[in-house]
């Protein structure tokens, strides 16, 4: 067995995040977990990883690691700029580190969250059952906070065969938040339907106060049909409440179990990474489908990772179609 | 939209909160038989729970259902909620006495002379109405072992602060709009704070993590700051100084 250490040596509102904490929202806990679930699998699933396997979550603050001893990592989503040793390399790519050789992720022009996997266990005492971070209240990841410089992780059973990068070729990221998509309700009743309808035809812009607890949407405020306090009851991620200024707020990870404002409608689960990969100052739109159609797009997804993913090495001159697909070229990176 | 009229508790709504999550909703106001549905239903789906059932979360009025649609249709969950029967909730333990230590002291009470100039009655008396009461947990949220309690006196029924005040300390005992609180992380909050328990809603070291379940009642103790403290350290090394109340003759 072998135990490799991965240096952090920046990275702001970077966490450790696995598939959350289920189970204990009946007490108040917050399940926390990625904020682009299908991204956090990609990447665990490139290196072969339990789908839900501890990662490194990465924010807008970008990321700067080292290795001491060689080491396979996956990074996914988020379409950052990526350089190792000297190179550049798209965004969704494998690759074994080189020892001390440094790792950087800098956000990009679009997208917001991307996920570092890595070859092996991430060594964390996990909090009721799960090593997800809620740093509200202190739970999982290194003593209940964000990463920083000068930690070290611990990766057990560390693998190093991937070698020379290779670019992912998973062009079920290669989203565009054009419509997102969402199933009304569960209080849906509270609002009048012309509100409805302007809900869902009028565009919005997500502002810059988001986190991973939700994404504060601006726009024409809607007005609700009887009240904005209801009893509280049980928020689902993605949940799209309106307190009383009428400005919808989409509940995220981070959210609370629980809670007091009519809720209009339920991003999908398909496309929740969607939404959280929308920058500041972007735009959504959303669209209202059946059930059957949320759980055809959540099929979709779990199908795309069903076999293993396909690897194609970097290469500066003969690019393949498939590869450039691979390179995320909205954000312009080349290599 | 059609409405099933809210009053018949017999008839629950079932309303989606997307395609991974159903909320089974017994009424829209914070009433004991309400929650009651809402919690046989809780106890009958984990003693027989389908297969793709995540995680359920009881709330005052309505019982939320996390599940796996791909394991588990929207249609068969339905259908397995309705066939669920009040035996199934028979093994559901009936809701627990506790009666809860408390300390009112102005230093742990924070703002218990700003409650009674507000409503209009001495700090005795206060103290003499909340800790006269029964309370029953109607759920938990906001934050891990943050525990809603129903059964405050009227006459304590102040809306909550316009704005919050500082955080809390851990274990304050809180009211806010008509209801009662237990908080366990400190926090801002819009709440008054009234006494401090030294006992831990919820500690992961300690078996069991979270003490208290929806359905549970509790009844506060005052005590003073020397038996505070006294119980505090007893607790902080992993004791439950909560008691259990002796049954009812």
């Amino acid at each position: 067995m072998t135990t490799a250490r991965l240096k952090i040596l920046s990275g702001a509102g970077a966490t450790l995040q696995d598939a959350g904490r289920h189970g204990y929202m009946r007490y108040g806990v917050t399940p926390a977990g990625p904020m682009d679930p299908l991204a956090f699998a990609t990447a665990n699933r490139a290196l072969g990883n339990d789908l839900g396997a501890t990662a490194v979550e990465v924010s807008v603050g970008g990321l700067s690691v080292a290795a001491e001893t060689p080491l396979d990592v996956a990074i996914a989503g988020g379409g950052f700029r990526i350089e190792h040793d000297g190179r550049t390399l798209p965004s969704n790519v494998a690759l074994t580190l080189k020892a001390d050789s440094v790792l950087t992720l800098k956000a990009g022009s679009d997208g917001a969250w991307g996920y570092l996997a890595v070859g092996g266990r991430i060594d964390v005492a996990p909090t009721l059952g799960s090593a997800a971070t809620h740093t509200r209240s202190g739970f999982g990841g290194l003593d209940g906070r964000a990463l920083r410089a000068g930690d070290a992780l611990a990766v057990e059973d560390a693998r190093a065969s991937v070698g020379e990068p290779a670019a992912m070729i998973v062009p079920w990221l290669g989203r565009r938040p054009d419509r997102i998509r969402v199933v009304l309700g569960p209080q849906a009743d509270a609002f009048a339907s012309d509100e409805i309808e302007a809900f869902l035809d009028e565009g919005w812009t997500v502002t810059a106060r988001g986190d991973r607890m939700a994404c504060f949407l601006k726009g024409r405020p809607l007005r609700h049909a009887a009240g904005h306090d209801i009893v509280s009851d049980g928020i689902a991620m993605g949940a799209i409440q309106v307190p009383g200024d009428g400005l919808p707020i989409v509940l995220m990870a981070d959210r609370q179990p629980t809670g007091g404002y009519p809720k209009i409608a339920t991003v999908i689960g398909a496309d929740l990474g969607r939404l959280a990969q929308v920058q500041a100052g972007g735009g959504v739109r959303f669209a209202a489908v059946s059930i059957d159609e949320a759980v055809a797009a959540r099929r979709a997804e779990r199908d795309a990772l069903a076999p293993a993913i396909r690897l194609e090495p970097v290469v500066r001159t003969a690019f393949s179609s498939e590869f450039l697909l691979g390179l995320n070229l909205i954000d312009g990176v080349t290599a | 939209m059609t409405e099933t009229p809210l009053s018949d508790l017999e008839t629950p709504r079932f309303l989606d909160a997307g395609e991974a999550a159903l909320v089974v909703e017994f009424g829209a106001t914070v009433d004991p038989a309400v929650n009651d549905r809402v919690l046989e239903l809780d106890a009958a789906l984990r003693a027989r729970t389908p297969e793709g059932v995540v995680e359920t979360v009881p709330t005052y009025r309505s019982l939320m259902i996390h599940y796996d649609p791909l394991a588990l249709d929207r249609s068969a969950l339905v259908e397995a909620v309705k066939g669920l029967s009040r035996d199934d909730a028979s093994e559901r333990a009936p809701g627990r006495a506790w009666i809860v230590p408390c300390c009112y002291d102005p230093a742990f009470g924070e703002d218990l002379i700003e409650v009674a100039d507000k409503v209009g009655v001495t700090p005795e008396e206060v103290m003499a109405l909340h800790s006269g009461a029964d309370y029953r947990v109607y759920m938990y949220g906001f934050a891990p072992g943050f525990a809603y309690l129903g059964g405050l006196p009227q006459t304590l029924g102040l809306p909550r602060r316009p704005t919050p005040r500082p955080p809390h300390p851990e274990g304050a005992l809180m009211i806010g709009g008509g209801l009662a609180a237990v908080a366990s992380f400190p926090m801002p909050t819009g709440w008054y704070v009234l006494a401090r328990t030294p006992e831990r809603l919820f500690s992961a070291r300690r078996n069991p993590t979270f003490l208290f379940e929806a359905g549970d009642t509790l009844r506060f103790e005052a005590v003073d700051p020397e038996t505070f403290a006294e119980l505090d350290a007893r607790a902080g090394a992993g004791e439950v100084v909560a008691r259990r109340a002796e049954p009812q003759a």
